[in-house]
């Protein structure tokens, strides 16, 4: 305890004399269709001038991790470096006849669900390679969904300092208070990535959460 | 004259109590191969108490795995339902105690099922509701 409190302190001291930024690897998790890219874009376009992946309505658009370095972030004078890792979306199941709705050819559906399933198990390996963690949840959509509960148990058993980020918070039909509710021990930013609403809020709390490393 | 409303067809499916004794002595490689072996049979699992989070996420990566190579194979899904926030200081003690002894979260259920039967699984803090695809 005392050795990694002197080993974190002289880090942190020569990290200043040298100019040596760390940068910190900043996962974006969650379901399907949650918002993570729409997020990860808002914040890369904001600081970096481009974005990190498309966004689409079709679930499982993103299907393989990706990520941006060297992404700084200011928040009124407080400057840090992040790595941003976009994750594909965690579910249980992935059927391609859910993607035909979408009027996405039986061809095109099959290759989509199958590269989802891959990115599903891609996501769950970086979990180790995480320093923070956002996790982006549907502000309109039930929060006592199985995968959120087991993607912070596994952050939790860890030790990754946990931000969750209800998004959408511009429809209608968001409630923030059961998200809240549902994880009590978290801090929970409402957001809307789209509109890029209360995003002050969402730096400001990364900053906090950056703290706890 | 109104339509005659109908239930349609419902198709057969089974329910598997699994008691936590069965899966106490296991390690999670064995314990996952147990559970994904019931759920392969279109059988809708109940189990007593709860596996860990990060067996959870692994029975997640074989599920994945699985789709696609297992014929007709759409995935699980998943819920557990646990009392581990009610009840006072000494209740929390108690439960605890409990646990430690049993070996595992006893006073949560599990429930595990094919998505090709079980469509959704709606769960609120106290209840499952689990909507069976027709």
């Amino acid at each position: 305890m005392v050795a990694k409190a002197l080993k974190s302190f002289f880090r942190r001291v020569f990290s200043r004399m040298f100019g040596q930024k760390k940068e910190l690897k900043m996962g974006f998790y969650g379901p399907p269709n949650a918002g993570k890219t729409s997020l990860a874009n808002r914040i890369c376009k904001d600081f970096t001038g481009e974005e990190i992946g498309s966004v689409s309505k079709v679930p499982h658009e993103t299907r393989s991790v990706q990520f941006k370095e060297k992404v700084e972030i200011s928040y009124k004078g407080k400057k840090m470096m992040f790595k941003i890792i976009d994750t594909p979306g965690i579910a249980t199941k992935i059927d391609y006849e859910d993607f035909l709705k979408f009027k996405i050819k039986k061809k095109d559906a099959k290759n989509r669900a199958k590269e989802a399933t891959q990115g599903v198990v891609e996501s769950i390996k970086w979990l180790d390679d995480m320093d923070v963690v956002v996790i982006v949840l549907d502000a309109t959509e039930n929060p006592y969904n199985q995968v959120n509960i087991t993607i912070i148990g596994n952050l939790v058993a860890r030790k990754i300092p946990v931000l969750i980020v209800a998004n959408k918070v511009d429809l209608r039909k968001a409630n923030i208070k059961k998200i809240e509710s549902a994880f009590p021990e978290y801090d929970v930013v409402g957001i809307s990535a789209r509109y890029g609403k209360n995003l002050e809020e969402f730096y400001e709390s990364i900053f906090k959460l950056a703290k706890k490393v | 004259m109104a339509k005659k409303k109908s239930l349609g067809k419902i198709r057969g499916f089974s329910i598997q109590f699994l008691p936590y004794s069965e899966l106490s002595g296991m390690d999670s490689t064995q314990r996952i191969k147990k559970i994904l072996n019931i759920v392969l049979g279109n059988v809708i699992l109940i189990i007593q108490g709860k596996i860990e989070s990060h067996e959870e996420s692994r029975l997640i990566e074989d599920t994945m795995a699985m789709i696609g190579h297992v014929k007709g194979f759409k995935g699980i899904e998943l819920a557990v339902i646990s009392g581990d926030n009610d009840g006072g200081f000494f209740v929390r003690i108690r439960r605890g105690l409990i646990n430690a002894m049993g070996g595992g979260n006893l006073g949560a259920l599990t429930i595990i099922g094919p998505a090709t039967i079980v469509k959704e699984i709606k769960k609120n803090p106290k209840k499952i509701e689990l909507l069976l695809d027709r």
